[in-house]
């Protein structure tokens, strides 16, 4: 069997350089196009009529005026009388016409009408939400009562983290095209290989009947897998259409408000240490919200779960606003958000340097030698040991400057991928694979490992994906795709340059197993004088090609890709203590993902997640009005995210070291988005003093907290 | 998006004869910074869109008897790009910069600034400029976060306009002209509190053109204004003051305090302003005029936190203006 393990950190001539992504100049530029930039000929545009009801029975829907509306082609009602909608934004009808205004006008001819039900928007009470709560099972380890009257110290606090969007550039939508039983698609999808055979299944329709085209797209952030309502009805629609294309994506306030959600998390958490530090008893009662489908548990206590003695209670409630979806590393922010408070302030209570109870309590993690190694990297990028005061500590006039950990694990093996990587007797080098380039860059190290493998300049190499009939590849989420695609691309290549050696083995006068592809030639090992060039190689193929594929098996990754991931960020912020206004300084970011193909998009992940974190942290929040059970800011005006101004510095290391090298390919997109909101917490802590329970730390909370109250 | 006739007249003559007797006749078009998002909205759904960039008189900034002439259709970059402004009028040149995006300082105009509606999301949601619901405001038992802490409703918004409270603090009067005439409003009777869903919260009628922002000199009076943002990037102020100093020697003959973003109408706080008479301005005095200026605050369920901002705020604008960096 072919070797196919990754060649040693000092032989490799592409992978691990700083590679910019091949695919900027074309995004930058505009020529990349996006499916919500393709305007196929014929084309019509769909349009939505949504509830504004949070919670109704729909009674009638009059679709008689839309349908003679000149330019409309199709209607669907989607929510027919009897369906009892469960959140204002669900899709009750579908308009497909020759213009979108002429959609628009159509819809609202549109005449539904509804009974409307009483409706429960928020959960952040518990105490109002009555019988939407249900209670998981209590979960016990060890005798947290009695470990408790051990403690030299307890901390007790109520925590919480609000619903946030996804806020993709490009809303969720497609262009569909269904003639007969055949469909072409064009959706904004994480899922190339596999969002097709979703649709299909709702079309009745064989899964090869589908073929899937995405070249780009504008953020998936893990809200971007299924086919959806509006991509189904869009097919139906062009069907009826004589099978024109219709083109439908989500308005933002539509996006915002039923595209998918990550969860809330409040928590009451007690914990308590010994003198010394060593954390021996957690106690939490937690309850979520992602939605009508409830959902939503960060795992607690995160990370530190080898605390002998705990009680854990959750509760998951159900409320009147669109679902959860995945969104980048489900559920760990808030439980890094969660654990980190708590233990940040229960170092308070023992007036103990929080780095140095993170530190003493590593052994409660599984990987403790990494968390050491990590936490003292991020102190030295921060210079903790000379910036650090105690609470509230560190001042200047009215600012206070503070600084937080946070910390993260993951996941993040590769998913099962297959890739075909072909030999052309010119010299060139096609890979495909079904797999999808969501912004991460996936497209660049494809191409980094097929050029190194092959000993090739990467412009020789060219990458086909964002196709469904390419080899079968994972959906981009829990941060597979990396290990999938560099493993299934590393075996497809090195499968084929072997067919190449057989060939030119006997050519050379030189064993097959002897051969290596190295600078554009195939010569021999210890030998390099002995060889041709790869376009001498390819000519030898005459009138054939060399076609072979890789697949990585999850079951047997061959140490190319692995999982578990580590991670600590470090914030530093300043606090104008008059105003709650909160401004970072700087958030340091610290990973290990294994062997990095490309640390130059890699850092990229990193940097792009420590920018959600601040947003999150500090502004992002989706404000829910009980009076009309309305998302209030579904826009991109009162939904506040960052802009450059608002993000400070950011450093990232990479522990890029020969040790976690050995480990393979791990995933990077999710884990950075994890710790940087439990830092920036706990450095406002630092800051001010108190503790500030709930995020996004808004001036409102950040006053309150400095007046001594729970709420603004 | 409703369909609309487009007129794009020359003169401010050729636009008035356009203009009709109700909003839903006419709407002028500025910068559309606003008026295309209420549009999309459905939120004005005039008959008619008059622009306004064709016509040259309403643009440029000039001397006029001692003090300045800024036209309506001035950008905000025109605006802070201009020297007599920098030089004279700084609270108006930090209001102008405020205004947290390129893309808005680029297209949006002076004109527009002071007749953008509230940005209230009860408002922009469809609920009626009072968020009147069975007779009730949906404001005061709502999420009211960003709503005002001056007034006693029933309008509860904030007037949106950053430009407002430094053009009233400087004693500016607009000049507006419809077919039959013109007439000329202080600054600070220009916005008025509504008291029912059909009536605006600028006193501009629908056939009239807000057509010249007059300034009166500034010299030897000090002013500034200071915003307290949440955020750097687009984003509106949480509360913001502008002051006037007209000063003596070292102590305050005359002050104006105008708070914006805290009330359906900017908040002249006049408290503060004749308690500050004959002081000097230092750390405890502005912090104390801070303190009176939002005395008569009454925050509702969720917006306290923004009495002390604006507090804050009116001492950091004093102290600037006096010239103790705050
Ligand atoms: C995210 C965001 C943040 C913002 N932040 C701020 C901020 O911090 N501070 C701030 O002040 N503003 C802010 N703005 C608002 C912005 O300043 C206004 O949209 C802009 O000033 C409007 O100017 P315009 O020329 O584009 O007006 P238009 O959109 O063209 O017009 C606005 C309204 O004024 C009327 N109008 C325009 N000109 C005249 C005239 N000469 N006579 C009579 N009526 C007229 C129009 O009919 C319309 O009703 C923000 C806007 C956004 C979207």
């Amino acid at each position: 069997m072919p070797d196919y393990s990754w060649p040693p950190m000092e032989k490799r001539r592409i992978v691990g350089k700083r590679t910019s992504r091949l695919d900027g100049p074309d995004k930058a530029s505009g020529k990349a196009k996006y499916p919500s930039d393709l305007n196929p000929p014929g084309l019509l545009h769909a349009v939505m009529l949504t509830s504004p009801h949070a919670h109704a029975r729909v009674k009638t829907v009059d679709i008689a005026a839309a349908k003679k509306f000149p330019g409309v082609t199709a209607i669907r009602v989607i929510s027919g009388p009897g369906t009892e909608v469960q959140w204002a934004g669900t899709e009750i009808a579908i308009v497909a016409a020759t213009s979108e205004a002429i959609a628009r006008d159509a819809v609202a001819l549109i005449k539904v009408d509804y009974e409307v039900l009483p409706h429960v928007v928020r959960e952040d009470d518990l105490g109002k939400v009555g019988n939407r709560a249900k209670a998981a099972g209590e979960q016990v380890t060890g005798d947290p009562d009695a470990a408790f009257k051990e403690a030299d110290a307890i901390s007790e606090n109520l925590y919480s983290i609000p619903v946030i969007t996804h806020c993709c550039l490009e809303p969720h939508g497609q262009v569909i095209a269904m003639k007969g039983d055949k469909v072409d698609y064009w959706p904004s999808t994480q899922a190339v290989s596999t969002v097709g055979g979703d649709l299909a299944k709702y079309l009745e329709i064989p899964a090869s009947n589908v073929h899937v085209q995405m070249d780009y797209m504008g953020g998936g952030f893990g809200g971007k897998f299924p086919a959806d309502r509006w991509g189904v009805e869009s097919a139906q629609l062009s069907k009826e259409s004589g099978g024109r294309p219709v083109k439908m994506f989500l308005d933002r306030e539509t996006e915002l408000t039923i595209a998918g959600v990550r969860p809330s998390a409040f928590a009451n958490i007690k914990i308590g240490a010994k003198k010394d530090g060593t954390i021996i008893a957690w106690q939490s009662q937690s309850w979520a919200s992602g939605g009508f489908g409830g959902g939503g548990m960060p795992p607690l206590p995160y990370v530190f779960n080898k605390i002998p003695n705990y009680r854990l209670n959750h509760t998951a409630v159900s409320i009147n606003a669109g679902s959860a979806r995945a969104w980048r590393a489900p559920n760990n922010p808030q439980a890094s958000f969660l654990t980190c408070s708590a233990i940040d302030d229960l170092a308070a209570k023992l007036n103990m340097d929080p780095l140095d109870m993170f530190l003493k309590n590593v052994g409660l993690t599984i990987r403790p030698d990494t968390y050491r190694l990590q936490l003292n990297k991020a102190a030295e990028m921060i210079e903790w040991k000379k910036n650090w005061r105690p609470r509230g500590q560190n001042k200047d006039g009215y600012m206070r400057r503070g600084l937080g950990i946070g910390i993260s694990t993951w996941g993040g093996a590769g998913h099962a991928s297959k890739a075909r990587t072909t030999i052309h007797p010119d010299g060139s080098v096609e890979v495909e694979l079904g797999s999808q380039d969501i912004g991460s860059g996936t497209r660049t190290v494809i191409s980094m490992v097929a050029a190194e493998t092959l000993g090739l300049p990467i412009s020789m190499i060219k990458v086909k994906i964002g196709d469904n009939l390419y080899p079968v590849s994972g959906p981009s989420g829990g941060s597979t795709t990396v290990g999938g695609v560099s493993s299934s691309t590393r075996k497809a290549a090195v499968n084929a340059l072997q067919k190449l050696y057989d060939i030119v083995g006997p050519i050379l006068n030189a064993p097959p197993d002897r051969l290596e592809a190295v600078d554009g030639k195939i010569r021999m090992i210890g030998n390099p004088d002995k060889g041709m060039s790869w376009q001498q190689a390819c000519q030898k193929l005459g009138v054939n090609t060399i076609t072979e594929m890789g697949e990585n098996d999850t079951k047997r990754t061959e140490g190319l890709n692995t999982g578990g991931a580590s991670g600590i960020q470090m914030a530093d912020v300043s606090v104008d203590i008059e105003t709650g206004v909160v401004k970072m300084n700087k958030l340091v970011a610290v990973h290990d993902c294994g062997l990095v193909i490309n640390p130059k998009t890699a850092e990229s992940q990193v940097l792009g997640a420590c920018i959600m974190s601040v947003c999150s942290a500090l502004m992002e929040e989706r404000v829910m009005d009980q009076q009309t059970g309305r998302v209030l800011n579904a826009d991109m005006e009162f939904y506040k995210l960052a802009g450059i101004a608002d993000i400070g510095d950011i450093v990232v290391h990479m522990d890029i070291t020969p040790d976690n090298d050995k480990r393979g390919v791990i995933g990077l997109g999710e884990p950075p988005a994890v710790p940087g909101v439990a830092a920036i917490a706990n450095a406002v802590a630092n800051a001010i003093g108190v503790r500030v329970p709930s995020v996004p730390l808004i001036p409102s909370r950040v006053l309150a907290a400095l007046n001594g109250r729970r709420n603004a | 998006m409703q369909n609309f006739e487009y007129a794009n007249p020359k003169t401010i003559q050729e636009a008035t004869a356009l203009l009709g007797a109700s909003w839903s006749d006419a709407n002028l078009l500025a910068g559309g910074t606003d008026l295309i998002s209420l549009m999309k909205e459905e939120l004005a759904t005039p008959k008619r869109v008059v622009s306004l960039k064709g016509i040259k008189d309403l643009g440029g900034i000039h001397k006029s008897g001692g003090g300045l002439r800024i036209g309506a259709t001035v950008t905000f970059d025109e605006l802070l790009e201009n020297a007599a402004v920098r030089a004279e009028y700084p609270s108006l040149v930090e209001a102008a910069h405020g205004v947290s995006s390129p893309q808005i300082r680029n297209m949006g105009t002076v004109g527009g600034d002071l007749c953008q509606r509230p940005r209230c999301w009860y408002f922009r949601g469809g609920e009626g400029l009072l968020g009147m619901k069975n007779g009730k405001s949906l404001i005061p038992g709502g999420e009211n976060r960003y709503h005002a802490i001056f007034g006693n409703g029933p309008a509860y918004f904030v007037s949106a306009s950053s430009l407002a409270p430094a053009l009233i603090a400087l004693g500016a009067k607009f000049k507006l002209v419809s077919a039959s005439g013109n007439r000329e409003v202080a600054a600070d009777k220009f916005f008025v509190a509504p008291q029912n869903e059909t009536t605006r919260e600028i006193v501009l009628a629908p056939n009239e053109i807000l057509t010249e922002i007059l300034i009166p000199s500034a010299k030897g009076v000090k002013n500034a204004t200071y915003e307290v943002r949440h955020k750097e990037a687009l984003d509106w102020p949480l509360a913001t003051a502008s002051v006037a100093l007209t000063m003596k020697g070292n102590s305050v003959a005359n002050a104006r305090i105008v708070l914006g973003h805290v009330g359906p109408v900017p908040y002249s706080a006049s408290a503060a302003e004749k308690w500050l008479a004959g002081k000097t301005i230092t750390e405890s005095v502005a912090d104390e005029a801070g303190k009176a200026a939002v005395a008569d605050a009454k925050p509702l369920s969720q917006n306290e936190y923004k009495v002390q901002l604006a507090r804050v705020a009116v001492k950091r604008a004093l102290l600037e203006a006096g010239g103790k960096k705050a």
